[in-house]
């Protein structure tokens, strides 16, 4: 809590969520969360299984519509708005679950975004050759160039490459705010290891960054701060140092694990 | 010691479907001849058949026209129970203008084809968020309430339709429009399929919430690859009213939906040229058929069945893997 209010005076957060609430059936899914994020803060979002994560980040991207509360995006309301609309103004969002377009291959998965509105009004019309683009996104999220991995049906890519593929997917729309969805679930150690510089590099060119993690090593590492979620409430905020010591934490969420 | 037929690509393929390098005439000529060969055939069969045979041709180009239509829909994840419905609207459009407002077929046919396009659009654009089975639902109704509109409240002729059209200038005339078309529509949907824009329709397909998330509005792709599929449908039922010189309550009939998804599972799904060659297979067998008498349909379904089970993925996929791939028997340790 220290650490966003003391920046919130200065000006509109990026992003503001204010009270959000989602009910599915008798199931209160997300309960009243409200969070702020600064430009160029890593949040990092943890909580056990069920506890309302993913349907946070389908209300803040659109794809689910809020029983109540507001999402501000840049001082803008973009509440109930429609996804690519959302996707348009800069939100990026990575699936938990990948959503790659298998029916084509790898590289020409990435013409999709590229070849977006958005995409295109950044690129003020000039865009160049977009399977070149395609294929130095992949490379950049680690497929190697000069093999036939980015030329490969995405039906036939391993997870680890799927799930980096996601990630390219995102950067291909060019965004401001990245949301990305248990990133490295079903990774092995290595696959994560190799994947953290790529965040990193992000994190160093000033984007912002909403992770969602179970890996709670790695996201403690790159994160500024931390919300918790349990049972759709927000229970804890802070430093990821605080939200570890918290009590309320420990027993919701790592206690629970340890034990 | 186990035999395993092995299969390999011929090296003409630059690492994807769509990217050739081509080094030789011979090359050149490899790609060519299974392009130019059936049409120069079809051309061909064109000038030897008499007037019957000629008259089934052009119902095999319309049905050919509805199963291309169908094709697109479906790749860009519409799958259509209804083509009836943009062969109907078609129908009646150029009926309607043709015989209440007495304009020519010169320009009844184009104004039926945009017109049949926007009204199938509108029709259907509540529904474009429906997926899979729902949106076929939705597509399968509408031809047969419009029909039951037509008989109800007597317009348009009612039951008894509009007849007395103007005609085309000749059988010919007819013959070389319908196939000309069908050449056209297979060439734009083959080449709108490979772009960048047919990727998006391709990818609403394989995944639509990742499309979304690309900042792509799905809604609208899938409204402009509606109205290109039901204006083609359209063009369909406009060239066949004056064909007929008569429309009426049969343009919405089942065949026109049931037989061009025939077409398309015979013929090979996704391919465009495919489709295209099952309604060239399927409704002049049809019509061979009519000399067996009353076991005709029977055999008909037969052979659908027949070559659902022994080519599922269908005979262009068939021909296209044999033709790409070198085939050979290889010894297998066990």
């Amino acid at each position: 809590m220290k650490v966003g209010t003391t920046r919130n005076r200065e000006e509109v957060p990026f992003l503001k969520v204010t009270n959000l609430t989602k009910q599915f059936g008798g199931v209160r899914a997300v309960d009243t969360v409200s969070f702020d994020l600064n430009k160029g803060e890593i949040l990092g979002v943890i909580g056990p299984n069920g506890s309302g994560k993913t349907t946070l980040v389908n209300l803040i991207t659109g794809f689910v519509k809020p029983d109540a509360g507001k999402v501000f995006y840049q001082g803008k309301d973009i509440t109930g708005m429609m996804p690519h609309r959302i996707a348009d103004l800069g939100i990026a969002r990575a699936f938990q679950m990948v959503k790659p377009f298998y029916q084509l291959p790898a590289f020409k998965n990435l013409i999709i975004p590229l070849f977006s509105p958005r995409v295109k009004r950044l690129a003020g019309g000039k865009y160049g050759d977009r399977d070149a683009i395609a294929i130095d996104l992949l490379e950049e999220v680690g497929f190697e160039r000069d093999s036939f991995v980015p030329f490969k049906m995405a039906s036939v890519l391993p997870h680890g490459y799927l799930k980096r593929m996601e990630l390219a997917l995102c950067l291909a729309l060019r965004p401001e705010l990245i949301i990305l969805d248990e990133l490295f679930s079903g990774l092995s150690m290595a696959e994560v290891a190799s994947m953290l510089p790529i965040i990193e590099k992000l994190m160093s060119e000033n984007l912002t960054i909403i992770m969602i993690e179970h890996r709670l090593r790695e996201l403690f590492r790159i994160s500024n701060r931390v919300i918790v979620l349990n049972y759709g409430k927000k229970i804890a905020e802070g430093l990821p140092k605080e939200v570890m010591e918290s009590e309320e934490v420990k027993k919701a969420y790592l206690g629970s694990e340890t034990e | 010691m186990e035999h395993r037929k092995e299969r390999i690509d011929r090296g003409i393929k630059a690492r994807t479907e769509d990217i050739y390098a081509l080094f030789s005439y011979r090359e050149m000529l490899y790609l060519l001849v299974p392009r130019a060969i059936p049409i120069l055939v079809l051309f061909a069969v064109t000038l030897v058949v008499g007037v019957y045979w000629q008259k089934v041709l052009i119902s095999t180009a319309v049905f050919a026209l509805l199963a291309l239509s169908w094709d697109l829909l479906t790749a860009a994840g519409m799958v259509s129970l209804g083509q009836a419905l943009f062969f109907g609207v078609g129908a009646y459009l150029t009926g309607i203008l043709n015989h209440y407002f007495k304009l020519s077929p010169l320009f009844t046919i184009p104004i039926a084809t945009l017109g049949g396009g926007v009204v199938c659009t509108l029709l259907l654009l509540p529904v474009l968020r429906l997926r899979g089975i729902y949106f076929a639902m939705v597509t399968l109704a509408l031809p047969l309430m419009l029909v039951r509109i037509i008989e109800a409240t007597k317009i348009f002729g009612g039951t008894e339709g509009l007849s007395g059209l103007s005609g085309l200038p000749s059988t010919r005339f007819e013959l070389y429009l319908s196939i000309i078309a069908v050449l056209a529509v297979l060439f734009f949907f083959r080449r709108l399929i490979n772009t960048d824009y047919g990727l998006v329709l391709r990818g609403i397909r394989d995944n639509d919430r990742s499309v979304m998330r690309s900042g792509i509005n799905i809604y609208w792709y899938k409204a402009q690859a509606l109205f290109m599929a039901s204006a083609v449908g359209a063009f369909a039922g406009a060239l066949m009213t004056h064909v007929y010189m008569f429309v009426g309550m049969p343009v919405f009939e089942m065949d026109y939906s049931i037989l061009p998804i025939a077409s398309a599972v015979v013929g090979g799904m996704g391919t465009f040229a495919g489709p295209m060659l099952g309604a060239f297979i399927l409704v002049p067998l049809s019509e061979a058929l009519r000399g067996v008498g009353g076991l005709r349909i029977v055999i008909y379904g037969l052979f659908l069945v027949i070559f659902t089970v022994a080519l599922p993925e269908g005979i262009f996929h068939y021909f296209q893997r044999k033709y790409h791939q070198f085939e050979r028997w290889v010894k297998v340790e066990k």
